[in-house]
C-alpha cells in the first residue's frame, strides 16, 4: 500500500531516541499495528513534548536529531507510527535497524545533514511547519508563516524501490 | 586486497545486488520468538502466503515471556506453536524446554563459522561470537526471511578493535565491552560490523565472547565478530564431530574465513585493558559507562543476574564464587534467571543454585525475564536495579525504573551490601 509523505511535524529536538521511548516493551504483546496506536512516544520525557498532547495527534512528520530509533529492532517502533499516519521521519541519521524497517514498511527515513535540519529546526519561530516531500525530485520543502526552505536529500535506488513498490514484501515477492 | 571476514561471508551468501550497495543474501539460519514472529506469520497468512523456505533452516523459541502470563502472550506463544507445528518446524522450544534465544540456539550448535543468521531481535548480534554474520531485523525482514531465505543489507564496513593486555582478576567480558561503548558511544558502529581481535579475545572462552558481541547493537553494531579459532571448534565439536576427521582438520576448514592480513578496515582501535576496573552504567544510555568505585555506595532496590548478555553457566559460577556463604542485603530483592535448562541443570549439579537459594535469591525458570519489564521483576516508580542485561533505557524494566549495567561479579557484590559495590572490595 503506498502512504501519503508530509504533512504538519513534529519535532523531537534530541539524538538518540530510542525504540523504548517511541513504543515501551510492554506493549509489544499486542499483534495487530492498530492496537498500538495510543501508546506512541509515551516513555519519552523531553521539555515541551507531551505524549497525550494535540501536536502530536496532528503530526504527519517527525523531525529529529542524530541516531534517531536506536535500541531494539522492534518494528513496532515505525508502526507505532504508521497507525498515527507519520509515514516520514526526517532526521540527521538513523539507527540501522528502525531505518530498514521504514523502507521495509514502504514509509520514508530521510536523512539531511545537520546544516540543513537546523534550518528546518528554525523555521519553528515563524509558526506551525509544514512538510511537504517529493521524492522523484529527492526534495523536501519546509514552510511555516511565509518563510520555507527547499532541501535536497539523498536516496539509495535500493530504498527509493522499496518505497515505490509498497516495502520489501512486495519487492521481495516479486524478484526471488 | 584482502578481506575481512564480513565480506568473505557476504560474498559466499550473495544472491542479488538489485542495486549498488544493496547486497540480498541467501539465508542459513532464521531465528525466531514469539514477540516479533507472529505479526509476520499472521501477514504471510494475510497475504496467502503461509509458507516457510526452509523449515530445517528455521529454528523458534518462546523465551521473552514464559510461561505466559496473560491472555496477549497466551496468543503469541500460541501462534508461534501452531505455526512451528504446521510448517514442521521441529527446532522449535517450548515451555520445559525453552531458554533465552541467544544462549539457547548456539548452545544447541545451531550458529557455525560462516553462516548468515538474523532474528527479528536487536540482540541476534551475539551469535558473531561464532565467526557469522549475525544481525538483528525487523519483522518484514524475518516474514520475507522466513518465506523467501533471503535479507537485504548495505554491505557495512567493519571497524576492527583489538582488546590487548590481559583482563585483571575480577574483571570480565562485560566489563571491556561496557569500557569499549563507553569510548565509542552508541552512535559509534552504526552500520558497522565490529571485529573483535587480540589477546584477551582469544584467551576468551565462547560465553565470554557472546557477552562481548551481545552488545555491539549498544554502540549501532550491525554484528559483533570474531574469527572461530579451536575455542570455537570445542565448543562446536559434539555437534561437528561427524563432519569432520577431528578438530585440526575443523579448524583449518574455519581458518578460511578469517581476515586476510590485508584487509580493510574502516577504523581500528587499540584498546590495552590491562589495567580496566569492573565497570557500570548510570543515566539512561549504554555509553554513560564509569568504573563502578565512582557510583559505589548508591542504593539499590533490585538484583537482575541473567539474560542473553549474562545467564550462561560461567556468569552464574561468577557470581556464585562472590555469593557463596554470604546473605544479600535485607534492602534489595535478588532474581536469578538460568539462561537456558542446560546452564539452569548445570548450575544445580554445581551447587550454585543452592548458593544463589541460601543467599536469597529468587531463582526463576529460563527467560528474558526483567530485562526488558514484559514479564516478571518488573521495577517500581523511582526504584533502581543492578542489572546484567544490556540496555539501561529510560523505563526499559518498568516506567520510572532506573537500570545499571554491569558484570555479574558487580551484581553479586552489589546484592550483599545492598548499595553499587565493586566486586575488588568484597
Amino acid at each position: 500500500m503506498k502512504k501519503v509523505f508530509g504533512g504538519a511535524a513534529l519535532f523531537l529536538d534530541r539524538s538518540d531516541i530510542n525504540t523504548d521511548e517511541i513504543i515501551p516493551a510492554k506493549y509489544l504483546t499486542e499483534v495487530t499495528k492498530e492496537a498500538l496506536k495510543p501508546y506512541c512516544l509515551e516513555d519519552l520525557k523531553l521539555d515541551g513534548f507531551d505524549p497525550k498532547g494535540e501536536k502530536l495527534k496532528a503530526a504527519r512528520v517527525v523531525i529529529s536529531r542524530a541516531n534517531f530509533g536506536c535500541g531494539s529492532s522492534r518494528e513496532h517502533a515505525p508502526w507505532v507510527f504508521e497507525v498515527n499516519d507519520i509515514h516520514t521521519i526526517i532526521a540527521e541519521s538513523y539507527a540501522r535497524i528502525f531505518r530498514q524497517n521504514m523502507f521495509n514498511g514502504g514509509m520514508l527515513a530521510i536523512e539531511l545533514p545537520k546544516a540543513d535540519l537546523d534550518r528546518i529546526f528554525a523555521l519553528q519561530s515563524a509558526g506551525t511547519v509544514s512538510i511537504a516531500v517529493d521524492l522523484p525530485q529527492q526534495k523536501v520543502m519546509a514552510s511555516a508563516g511565509g518563510k520555507s526552505e527547499t532541501l535536497h536529500f539523498e536516496i539509495s535506488q535500493f530504498d527509493k524501490a522499496l518505497v515505490e513498490a509498497g516495502g520489501w514484501v512486495e519487492f521481495a515477492d516479486a524478484r526471488y | 586486497m584482502g578481506k575481512t571476514i564480513a565480506e568473505k561471508i557476504f560474498d559466499a551468501h550473495l544472491r542479488d545486488e538489485p542495486f549498488p550497495g544493496a547486497k540480498v543474501l541467501n539465508l542459513d539460519r532464521v531465528l525466531c520468538h514469539e514477540i516479533t514472529t507472529p505479526v509476520a506469520i499472521a501477514d504471510l497468512e494475510v497475504r496467502g502466503k503461509d509458507r516457510v523456505f526452509d523449515p530445517s533452516k528455521i529454528k523458534a523459541v518462546v523465551d521473552h515471556v514464559t510461561p505466559s502470563k496473560d491472555s496477549k502472550t497466551a496468543l503469541q506463544a500460541k501462534m508461534l506453536r501452531d505455526w512451528a507445528r504446521r510448517h514442521a518446524i521441529k527446532d522449535f522450544f517450548d515451555v520445559g524446554h525453552n531458554g533465552v534465544c541467544h544462549a539457547l540456539f548456539p548452545e544447541k550448535g545451531y550458529i557455525r563459522p560462516g553462516f548468515t543468521v538474523i532474528m527479528g531481535d536487536s540482540h541476534t548480534c551475539t551469535h558473531g561470537a561464532f565467526g557469522a554474520f549475525a544481525a538483528g531485523v525487523g519483522t518484514t525482514d524475518l516474514e520475507v526471511g522466513i518465506l523467501k531465505g533471503v535479507c537485504a543489507f548495505r554491505e557495512p564496513a567493519t571497524i576492527r578493535i583489538n582488546l590487548n593486555g590481559q583482563l585483571p582478576a575480577q574483571v570480565y567480558a562485560k566489563d571491556a565491552i561496557l569500557y569499549v561503548i563507553g569510548q565509542i558511544g552508541v552512535n559509534g558502529a552504526t552500520d558497522r560490523v565490529i571485529e573483535f581481535r587480540g589477546p584477551i579475545v582469544e584467551s576468551m572462552s565462547m560465553e565470554s565472547r557472546m557477552t562481548l558481541c551481545n552488545m555491539a547493537i549498544e554502540a549501532g553494531g550491525t554484528s559483533g565478530i570474531c574469527l572461530p579459532d579451536m575455542t570455537t571448534v570445542d565448543y562446536l565439536w559434539p555437534f561437528i564431530q561427524s563432519d569432520y576427521a577431528n578438530k585440526e582438520a575443523a579448524l583449518a576448514d574455519y581458518k578460511k574465513w578469517w581476515s586476510d592480513a590485508d584487509a580493510k578496515y574502516e577504523k581500528v582501535l587499540d584498546f590495552d585493558l590491562s589495567r580496566l576496573e569492573p565497570m557500570i552504567t548510570y543515566n539512561y544510555k549504554p555509553d554513560c559507562v564509569k568504573p563502578v568505585r565512582e557510583l559505589a555506595g548508591a542504593k539499590v532496590d533490585q538484583i537482575y543476574i541473567g539474560t542473553c548478555t549474562n545467564g550462561r553457566i560461567e556468569d552464574l559460577r561468577e557470581a556464585a564464587a562472590i555469593l557463596k556463604g554470604k546473605q544479600i542485603s535485607e534492602n534489595v530483592r535478588g532474581i536469578v534467571s538460568p539462561a537456558t535448562p542446560k546452564i539452569y541443570q548445570e548450575a544445580l549439579k554445581e551447587g550454585i543454585i543452592e548458593i544463589f537459594m541460601a543467599a536469597g535469591f529468587c531463582v526463576t525458570n529460563p527467560t528474558c525475564g526483567a530485562c526488558l519489564g514484559m514479564s516478571n521483576g518488573v521495577l517500581a516508580e523511582g526504584e533502581v536495579c543492578a542489572s546484567t542485561s544490556n540496555r539501561n533505557f529510560q523505563g526499559r524494566m518498568g516506567k520510572g525504573g532506573m537500570v545499571h549495567l554491569m558484570s555479574p561479579a558487580t551484581a553479586a557484590a552489589t546484592a550483599i551490601t545492598g548499595v553499587i559495590t565493586d566486586p575488588r572490595d568484597i
